[in-house]
């Protein structure tokens, strides 16, 4: 696979070695002088220096042939208008954009680039993925794909606590695939009986959240 | 509505309101609005222009400069892509009418006008400026 890769910072830098070790072809794209220099001591040909904004630079690191483009500045304009001249000028499939400020991603959406990255958003998770209170945790979502994985602790009370999966009331377009109780996880059959404290997986259609929210954990929905 | 008053922008709003428009700016420097009051009998508030400090991707500074009531956008700030952002988010989130990018690099400037995005490229102006100056030269 060829990558192109604009922004040599942290994670540029260090998405540029995985994938070289990892046997793909990499051209990392800096603006900045001294930082392309520093680079340029370890990955060598594999970096060029430019403004991954400008045409000729994006040309000269080969995005014609690129099978994915990956915007990773501290800006996000710059991010948007890569992706964006990468899928619709460069007709490349596969692109991968770096949300610095979270409150962008609403830009990166509305100009059609779908595969954004916030690295606030992704420790959010995280926190609520350690904090139980905070009810329905986020596992994946799949916008273009209409599909979310999500993961709920059943509270105590909740109208799917001891019932038999057959018997839960989940709306239509949601699946349970799998419960964790005492750290482990299992696929639950039909006569499978919910208990309060078990942390239930479930796949969705977007905009179930609020029914599902309902039926395992209302308290929790009032926390979050 | 004119976002980012620099020398381009500040002149185009004096100019505008001027001539009987009705002009919002947003910049987000409070300093900027020196320019718009520079060289006038009186500041840009008396003259009937409207001034707001804010980010140029932050919706809420958009809306509170009058994106909603818009008929023609400017986006004139110091950064190419920034323009381009917004003048994309002015035409397909708010439907604006008409929208114009300042935009200094001419391939760029280019490329988005072929993709039906105004854009007005000051680089290209004095490129043919100097072109012509050297054409006529010698004289």
């Amino acid at each position: 696979m060829y990558v192109v890769i604009a922004g040599g910072g942290k994670v540029g830098w260090n998405l540029a070695r995985e994938l070289i070790e990892k046997g793909h072809e990499v051209t990392l794209v800096e603006q900045d002088r001294r930082r392309y220099l520093i680079i340029e001591e370890e990955l060598e040909h594999a970096v060029q220096y430019g403004d991954a904004t400008e045409l000729w630079v994006l040309e000269r690191a080969g995005i014609q042939r690129a099978d994915l483009v990956i915007a990773v500045t501290g800006d996000d304009e710059d991010n948007i208008l890569i992706c964006q001249m990468a899928k619709e000028k460069y007709l490349c499939d596969r692109t991968i954009a770096r949300v610095n400020n979270p409150r962008n991603l609403q830009h990166f959406e509305l100009l059609g680039i779908r595969s954004s990255v916030s690295a606030t958003d992704l420790i959010l998770r995280l926190i609520e993925h350690e904090v139980p209170q905070y009810g329905l945790v986020h596992l994946l979502d799949l916008p273009a794909e209409r599909l979310e994985i999500i993961e709920i602790e059943v509270t105590p009370g909740a109208p799917a606590a001891s019932q038999r999966v057959s018997d839960v009331e989940i709306p239509e377009g949601s699946l349970i695939i799998s419960v964790l109780r005492n750290g482990e996880g299992f696929v639950p059959k039909a006569e499978t009986v919910i208990e309060a404290g078990d942390e239930v997986l479930l796949v969705l259609d977007p905009g179930l959240e609020e029914d599902i929210t309902r039926q395992f954990a209302p308290d929790g929905a009032r926390l979050a | 509505m004119i976002v980012g008053a620099g020398r381009v922008g500040s002149s185009v709003a004096k100019r505008a309101l001027a001539d009987g428009h009705e002009v919002s700016v947003l910049d987000e420097d409070p300093l900027s609005h020196e320019r718009l009051d520079a060289n006038q009998p009186t500041s840009w508030e008396d003259a009937g222009g409207r001034f707001t400090v804010g980010t140029a991707l932050e919706i809420d500074a958009l809306l509170e400069a009058g994106i909603e009531q818009a008929d023609t956008f400017i986006a004139s700030t110091n950064g190419d892509n920034t323009n381009l952002v917004i003048a994309q988010i002015a035409r397909r989130r708010f439907g604006v009418d008409r929208v114009i990018a300042r935009v200094l690099d001419p391939a760029r400037a280019a490329w988005y006008r072929e993709q039906g995005l105004e854009t007005i490229c000051p680089t290209q102006y004095a490129i043919s400026e100097f072109e012509q100056a050297l054409a006529g030269g010698g004289r």
